[in-house]
């Protein structure tokens, strides 16, 4: 099993002036898997995504990509190891002022050396399987909530990433909507053979895409197991989560 | 590049905001450092440069064209006014053309572009950082700071001495007009009296310092948008901070300018 990890996350931690908002992860990430670190907003998962990709910098502790420590390694290497990392922002951060077309360009023209029949082709490609292709030529202002989130996918993707970091895929989005991009990251995941780390807090986007589920609470790990272990677990706080009742009405804090 | 972070509230006290002025001074001579870095090494963004320099530069037509053909209308008519009375309306032309040359195009463009584009580059970045667009460029392999801040830094220090050129034009042209409504001035007549007091100094010495205030209108809208922080709230203040630093060091370093070419 070792030799299949892609990411190995090694006690982390991470603070913002007094406030610990992780302590002490360690994660194993698989070659192949779809994992979802679930748990409350404000737990440090979206700061965890961010130190994989070296956006931000862990306090203590190492994170390694194909067993290359990222603390260890260059500017230009991290740049290396972004190539292989897709990263879907939870606002989709497309750019403004670019269109779409642009926007799926930006990454190919900067990651590899395509002609611009190539880099059109991989466009269309990519726009079919997220099922955009007629909103090439738009505008990321002209896009409901639901394109953004599909046309930010694509633009993930077009690299062909072999990890993806999913931050809050489906937040802001209807129930509907929330569980058609749910549906399409798992069967962009199955077609394009990537792994993914999901961050969410969202039950639905985690049972449809998860293989594996870690809980985060108050910046550690509270649980880990498969979804459905730990959507059948006892404990009271995890009870309470999964049926979303007001957490305070029971006094977590006591949890 | 670690910038000195800035505390930003409604209730500092005056040690604050003086203590908050010179974190800025501080943290935008680090954000210059790194942009001569930057810009040395390669790759680079050759074709996003251009696109700014023909974003800032043509659009900028207009509004400096508006403001040079009055401000030369309006000096050829003031001076009328003065000097008509003594019967020196012959010296108009000479001593507006001066005045265009050595100070109004340049500084009055410079205040102008700072307003549009400083302000704009501020805005851009700004809202490219609280909606994690920059982090989106980084993380798909791409220097932010190269296509963000060098592209459009070397386009405002290149374009403004253009539009400077095109104000000077024009604002010669609205002397004219003027001119000729009063006076009924010959074209010819106008331009030989023009050129027959100027010489290279004054050329020289009105478009050096206008690349100096370019480069002011990009490095400070651009150092004010990529260390916004606040959301919405904060990419309003950099774009307000941006127009105010940046014409206030206009005004500063063209003072200093025009002591230095004095004393040279």
């Amino acid at each position: 099993m070792m030799d299949s990890i892609l990411l190995n996350i090694e006690n982390v931690s991470k603070s913002f002036d007094r406030n610990k908002v992780l302590k002490n992860i360690s994660v194993n990430v698989y070659k192949g898997e779809n994992l979802v670190i679930f748990g409350r907003s404000g737990t440090g998962k979206s700061v965890l995504l961010k130190l994989i990709v070296k956006l931000l910098e862990p306090d203590s502790g190492n994170i390694f990509y194909r067993n290359k420590n990222l603390n260890s390694l260059s500017a230009k290497e991290i740049i290396q190891i972004r190539k292989h990392i897709g990263f879907l922002f939870q606002s989709g951060a497309l750019y403004d002022s670019m269109s779409v077309r642009e926007n799926l360009a930006f990454p190919l023209k900067k990651i590899f050396n395509l002609s611009e029949k190539e880099i059109i082709e991989k466009i269309n490609k990519t726009l079919e399987l997220v099922g955009l292709v007629s909103a090439i030529d738009k505008m990321p202002a002209e896009l409901s909530g639901g394109m953004r989130k599909r046309i930010a996918l694509a633009r993930t993707i077009i690299t062909e990433p072999e990890l993806i970091l999913y931050d809050e895929p489906t937040t802001g989005l209807d129930p509907i909507t929330s569980k058609e991009i749910s549906e399409l990251i798992l069967s962009l995941q199955h077609q394009l053979k990537m792994t993914s780390v999901v961050v969410t807090h969202d039950l639905i986007c985690a049972e449809i895409i998860a293989d594996r589920v870690i809980f985060l609470k108050d910046g550690e790990i509270y649980k880990e197991g498969l979804f459905d272990e730990i959507k059948q677990s006892n404990d009271l706080f995890i009870r309470n989560f999964f049926s979303a009742k007001i957490l305070k009405d029971v006094g977590v804090s006591d949890v | 590049m670690n910038l000195p972070k800035i505390k930003h509230s409604m209730n500092l006290s005056l040690t604050e905001k003086l203590l908050n002025f010179f974190l800025l001074l501080s943290g935008l001579a680090i954000f210059t450092i790194h942009f001569f870095k930057e810009m040395l090494v390669p790759p680079y963004e050759i074709e996003e440069t251009k696109k700014q320099m023909y974003d800032f530069g043509l659009k900028s037509l207009p509004i400096v064209g508006t403001m040079g053909i009055i401000i030369g209308f309006v000096l050829a008519l003031q001076s009328y006014f003065i000097l008509e009375p003594f019967g020196a309306t012959d010296f108009i032309p000479a001593s507006v053309g001066i005045s265009i040359l050595r100070e109004f195009a340049p500084i009055l463009t410079a205040l102008l572009f700072a307003g549009r584009v400083s302000s704009g580059i501020g805005a851009e970045i700004g809202s490219m950082k609280v909606t994690e667009q920059i982090d989106a460029m980084e993380v798909s392999g791409t220097n932010p700071f190269k296509f963000l801040v060098v592209t459009r830094v070397i386009a405002t220090t290149f374009i403004l001495p253009l539009l400077t050129i095109y104000v000077i034009f024009i604002s010669l042209l609205g002397s004219f007009l003027a001119l000729l409504i009063e006076e009924q001035m010959n074209l010819i007549y106008f331009f030989n009296s023009v050129t027959s007091f100027l010489d290279l100094g004054d050329i020289s010495a009105g478009l050096i310092k206008t690349f100096f205030f370019g480069f002011i209108v990009g490095i400070v809208g651009a150092f004010q948008g990529y260390t916004t922080e606040g959301g919405t709230v904060g990419v309003g203040r950099s774009t307000t901070t941006s127009v105010v630093i940046s014409s206030l060091l206009i005004l500063l370093v063209d003072m200093i300018l025009v002591k230095i070419s004095m004393i040279l």
